[in-house]
């Protein structure tokens, strides 16, 4: 496959992006919710 | 907005403490294992079956990339926009965050849309960047966002934050049909549009087209997950916000009222304290 470096490095780029902000708003989330009661969190 | 009182915690505020941890619900972790096995699909149909074209080669793969992030950012932005006209409508901040959280997950979008672009364009035009109408609408699109997220972040109410903000949501989504209609409103490096142009003819191969398509479904449920976590997290960012506010207020009553409470008579003053 020609120009490799750029497809297979556009794909990682794109996939390391989204999985970093998932990841940012998984952990946020994890810290926030551990200090707020069950009951006050509407998607329980 | 963050939280204003990192020692703000369930044991000091009295409340229960959370046993459920994170945003995450079985909804969630369906649409997040749905998401992964979509993104495999996208890696073997983009980089393995799908045949190079005719005229890009093998610089075609990047579109099943760079076409459905810029499509999805359309969305966020028209889900931000949808947001913040039932915030102005209803009043709610539930919409207000929506419309934040999607606005966020957009901005991010089209960023890679960006940096993909460039890596297209360096592969098919042989530079990374000309000051062409699409790629300068864009460009502007994400600075506009940019700003829009900068104004969640000035001081001030909730309320104060989602009427700034709406007001901007309205009127940055404007710009979605300037980007879209670029390359017809003004002569342009870029491309037509291939699948949303304005005739019904579809030319592109089979396998091409159902690549584009699984990157369409990937990156929509990735969109999908992300917004519902993140408009749970600025949920939680919110209430501590009030929370912390609540008992700032509360101590400071305190004080005051110690503060108003009479001295004692002189003649009931302990001795040798005069």
């Amino acid at each position: 496959m020609e120009d490799a470096g750029f497809i297979i490095g556009s794909y990682v780029l794109t996939f390391a992006t989204v999985g970093l902000l998932g990841w940012r708003y998984l952990r946020s989330g994890r810290k926030l919710a551990d200090r707020v009661p069950d009951e006050e969190k509407y998607w329980l | 907005m963050t939280t204003t009182d990192p020692n703000l915690t369930s044991e000091h505020d009295g409340a229960v403490a959370s046993t459920a941890g994170g945003t995450g619900t079985r909804g969630t972790r369906i649409i997040g294992i749905a998401t992964i096995v979509a993104m495999g699909w996208l890696v073997a149909f983009g980089l393995g079956f799908s045949p190079e074209d005719r005229d890009q080669r093998e610089a075609v793969r990047l579109l099943y990339v760079h076409v459905p992030t810029i499509w999805i950012a359309y969305l966020a932005f028209t889900v931000t926009a949808i947001g913040s006209g039932m915030y102005l409508f209803r009043k709610s901040l539930g919409w207000d965050r929506l419309a934040g959280a999607s606005a966020e997950i957009g901005t991010v979008f089209v960023a890679v849309t960006l940096v993909v672009g460039a890596l297209w364009g360096r592969l098919t035009w042989g530079v990374f960047w000309q000051w062409d109408a699409r790629l300068t609408t864009t460009a502007l699109l994400f600075v506009t966002y940019i700003g829009y997220l900068a104004v969640r972040r000035l001081d001030g109410t909730h309320e104060q934050r989602a009427r700034r903000s709406a007001v901007i949501g309205l009127i940055a989504v404007l710009e979605i049909p300037l980007v879209h209609w670029s390359v017809r409103l003004w002569r342009s490096l870029h491309q037509e549009a291939t699948v949303l142009g304005t005739d019904a003819d579809v030319s592109m191969d089979g396998l091409m087209l159902f690549s584009l398509f699984v990157g369409v479904i990937a990156f929509s449920l990735l969109y999908l997950w992300l917004v519902m976590h993140r408009t749970r997290g600025m949920f939680l960012e919110d209430y501590l916000d009030d929370r912390g506010l609540d008992v700032a207020l509360a101590a400071r009553r305190a004080e005051a009222a110690a503060a108003s409470v009479p001295a004692p008579p002189v003649g009931q003053r302990p001795e040798g304290t005069n």
